[in-house]
C-alpha cells in the first residue's frame, strides 16, 4: 500500500476539510448532524492513513485500544444525562490533555532510544531499515509545548469536573497565598522547559512535566462554580492548542488545522461568555468576583420587603396572562426540573397562553447549557430565544417566570454603577408586568450580591424546589381556573 | 517551519469565522464536537505504538512490539477513542433532540 503513504497528506487534507465542514455544519439545527457525520468520516480516513504512516505500527495494540476506548466512550454518551453535560464535557478535556503528555513523552523517549540504538551500532540499524533523524531544537521546542499545554489542560479539566459535579475534593483555593504560588509555577516551569531545551537533560523534562501537572490545578481551583462556563471554554480551547502542538511536532497538518480549528472555537466561546458577564478573561482567571463583592462597604443591613405566593397564586396568574417568559437558569439545571417545565410550557400553550424561554449566554454552567436541556424536554426550538432576540419583548410581557436564575436577572447590572456587575448585559426581566421567581430561599447568587428585582413590588418569590414548584403550577393551571 | 505555520495560521482564521457562524443554542454539541475533533491526537498515538528496534549481542536488530513507548502510546490511542467515540456520539445525541421537534410540528 505504498500508494497510500506517498499520498497520505492528500487525504489528511480531505479530513480536514472535512473537520471544517463539520463546525461549518453546526450553523444551524438542520445541517448539524450532517457537519457531525463529516467529522467522523474524516476521523476514520485519518486512522486508517495513520495505519500506513506509521513505522512498523503494533497493529494489534492499537485496534485493541480503540476498541476499548469505543466501548467505554460509546456506554459512557449513552448513559449520560444531559443534566451532568458540562462536568462530562470537562472530562473529556482532560482525556485529549493526558493523550498529549502521553504522546510527548512516548516521543521523547522514542528519539532517546533510538539515538541510544544508533551510537551502538548504526550500521546494523540502518541494514534493519531504521530510519533515524535525532529531534532538531524546533522538535525539543514543540514537544516542550505541547507537553506542558497537555499537561495543564489535564489537571485544569479535572479540577473543573469535579467542580462541577460538586465532588468534595475540589475545593475552591482561597488566600493570599495562592497568585504568588501560581506564579513560581509557571516560571519554574518555562524555566525547566528551557534548560530540556539547551541541554536536552530528561531530569528537567520530567520536572517540567510535573510542574504543569501541578499548575494546572492550582490555576483553576481559585475559580469560583460561576465562572465555569468560561473555564469549560478555556479549556476547550486549551485541547485544541494541545493537538495543534503535538501536530507540528509529528509535522501533520491535519492534526495542526484540527487543533487550530478547536483553539479558536474554544477561544471565541471564552470571549462570549466573558463579554456576557461584561468581565475581562483576566480577571475571571485571576481576579475573582468575591473580592469586590466583599470591599463594598456600603452594604444595606435593614431587611428589605418581598412578597412571596404559592404555587397556586403562580399558575393562577400565569394562566390569565397573554404572555409568559420563562428564563431559566442554573437552578433549573441542578433540579432537573426541565422536564416539568415543559409540562408547565404545554399547559400553558394548550390554554392559550403565549409561552417563550429567554436564554442568558451565562446561564447554566456551559455555553448553550439550557439550549441542550430545553432541547431534551422537547420544548420546541423557535420558542427558545436569545438575550438580543427576545430583551425588547419584556416590557409587552404579562409574565416573566425566572426558574433558579439569578444575576442574569438582577437590574443592580443596569442602574447601580457601584454593583460588582455593573454592565454586565441581562435579561430585563424586571420590564415585565409580573415577574415570578422561583428560589430555594432568599440566598444571593454566585456573585454574592443581592438581586433588586426579588424586592420590586411588581415581583412574587415562590420558594421551594424548582421541580417541585413548577409542578404544583401546572396542576394549579390545569386543576382550576379555567 | 514557516509552511507549518503558514497552515496554523491560516487554520485559526478559519475556525474564527467558521465558529462565529454556529448559533448560540447549539454551544454545547460544539464544545462536545470540537472534543471529538481534538482527539485528532490519535494520530499521534499510533504512530508512537510501534516496534522498537532492539540490539542484539550479535549485531543483529530485533524489532520489539511491547515496549515502554508502544504502551504509552496504546494508552493515548486509548483515551483519545474514548474521546473520539464518545465525542461524537454525545453530539450525535444531542442533535436528534434539536431536530426532530421542527420536521413533527411544521
Amino acid at each position: 500500500m505504498e500508494f497510500i503513504r506517498e499520498f497520505a497528506n492528500w487525504f489528511y487534507l480531505i479530513g480536514a476539510i472535512l473537520f471544517i465542514l463539520t463546525l461549518r455544519g453546526l450553523s444551524g439545527p438542520k445541517t448539524a448532524i450532517a457537519g457531525n457525520r463529516y467529522g467522523m468520516i474524516a476521523m476514520v480516513i485519518a486512522v486508517l492513513t495513520t495505519f500506513f504512516v506509521a513505522e512498523g505500527p503494533v497493529v494489534w495494540m492499537i485496534l485493541a485500544a480503540m476498541a476499548a476506548g469505543a466501548v467505554v466512550g460509546i456506554t459512557r454518551a449513552r448513559a449520560v444525562p444531559m443534566t451532568q453535560m458540562p462536568e462530562t464535557v470537562a472530562l473529556m478535556h482532560s482525556l485529549v490533555g493526558l493523550s498529549a503528555v502521553l504522546i510527548a513523552v512516548a516521543a521523547v523517549l522514542h528519539n532517546n532510544q533510538l539515538a541510544a540504538m544508533f551510537a551502538q551500532d548504526a550500521a546494523a540499524m540502518t541494514t534493519a531499515g531504521v530510519d533515524f533523524h535525532a529531534m532538531t531544537k524546533v522538535h525539543q521546542f514543540e514537544l516542550f509545548v505541547g507537553c506542558f499545554v497537555g499537561a495543564i489542560t489535564f489537571t485544569a479539566s479535572v479540577f473543573a469536573y469535579g467542580k462541577l459535579a460538586a465532588k468534595s475534593w475540589a475545593k475552591t483555593l482561597k488566600g493570599g497565598w495562592v497568585k504568588p504560588v501560581q506564579a513560581s509555577l509557571f516560571i519554574a516551569m518555562l524555566i525547566c522547559g528551557g534548560v530540556y531545551f539547551m541541554t536536552g537533560d530528561m531530569t528537567m523534562f520530567w520536572t517540567m512535566t510535573a510542574l504543569a501537572l501541578a499548575l494546572g490545578w492550582m490555576w483553576i481551583a481559585p475559580v469560583g462554580g460561576g465562572d465555569m462556563p468560561v473555564v469549560v471554554s478555556l479549556l476547550n480551547s486549551f485541547s485544541g492548542w494541545a493537538a495543534a502542538g503535538i501536530g507540528f511536532t509529528l509535522e501533520n497538518n491535519m492534526l495542526i488545522v484540527a487543533g487550530s480549528l478547536v483553539g479558536s472555537s474554544g477561544a471565541i466561546l471564552s470571549y462570549i461568555m466573558c463579554k456576557a458577564m461584561n468581565r475581562s478573561i483576566l480577571n475571571v482567571l485571576f481576579g475573582g468576583i468575591t473580592a469586590t463583592a466583599g470591599a463594598a462597604g456600603e452594604v444595606d443591613d435593614t431587611p428589605k420587603n418581598y412578597r412571596s405566593g404559592s404555587a397556586d397564586d403562580a399558575g393562577f396568574l400565569m394562566s390569565n396572562a397573554d404572555s409568559v417568559v420563562i428564563v431559566p437558569g442554573y437552578g433549573m439545571a441542578q433540579g432537573r426540573a426541565q422536564n416539568a417545565v415543559k409540562e408547565l410550557y404545554n399547559t400553558l400553550k394548550d390554554s392559550g397562553v403565549t409561552v417563550r424561554f429567554a436564554i442568558h449566554p451565562v446561564a447554566g454552567r456551559m455555553p448553550g447549557h439550557m439550549n441542550v436541556l430545553l432541547a431534551e424536554a422537547d420544548v420546541p426550538y423557535e420558542d427558545i430565544l436569545e438575550m438580543d432576540e427576545i430583551n425588547s419583548d419584556f416590557a409587552g410581557t404579562d409574565v416573566v417566570l425566572v426558574i433558579g436564575a439569578n444575576d442574569v436577572v438582577n437590574p443592580s447590572a443596569k442602574d447601580d454603577t457601584s454593583s460588582p456587575i455593573y454592565g454586565m448585559p441581562i435579561l430585563e426581566a424586571y420590564k415585565a408586568q409580573t415577574v415570578m421567581v422561583i428560589k430555594r430561599s432568599m440566598s444571593t447568587g454566585y456573585a454574592g450580591l443581592d438581586n433588586n428585582l426579588f424586592y420590586m413590588d411588581k415581583t412574587m418569590m415562590v420558594f421551594g424546589d424548582a421541580k417541585k414548584v413548577v409542578e404544583d403550577m401546572t396542576k394549579a393551571i390545569s386543576g382550576g381556573g379555567h | 517551519m514557516v509552511e507549518t505555520i503558514t497552515i496554523f495560521v491560516l487554520a485559526i482564521f478559519v475556525g474564527y469565522y467558521v465558529v462565529w457562524g454556529v448559533t448560540p443554542a447549539l454551544h454545547t454539541p460544539l464544545m462536545a464536537v470540537t472534543n471529538a475533533l481534538s482527539s485528532i491526537v490519535v494520530v499521534g498515538a499510533m504512530i508512537q505504538t510501534i516496534g522498537l528496534p532492539v540490539l542484539g549481542v550479535d549485531g543483529s536488530v530485533a524489532f520489539q512490539s511491547i515496549n515502554t513507548i508502544s504502551v504509552l502510546g496504546a494508552i493515548a490511542v486509548f483515551l483519545a477513542s474514548i474521546n473520539i467515540f464518545g465525542g461524537f456520539a454525545v453530539t450525535g445525541r444531542m442533535l436528534e433532540m434539536f431536530k426532530p421537534k421542527k420536521k413533527k410540528e411544521v
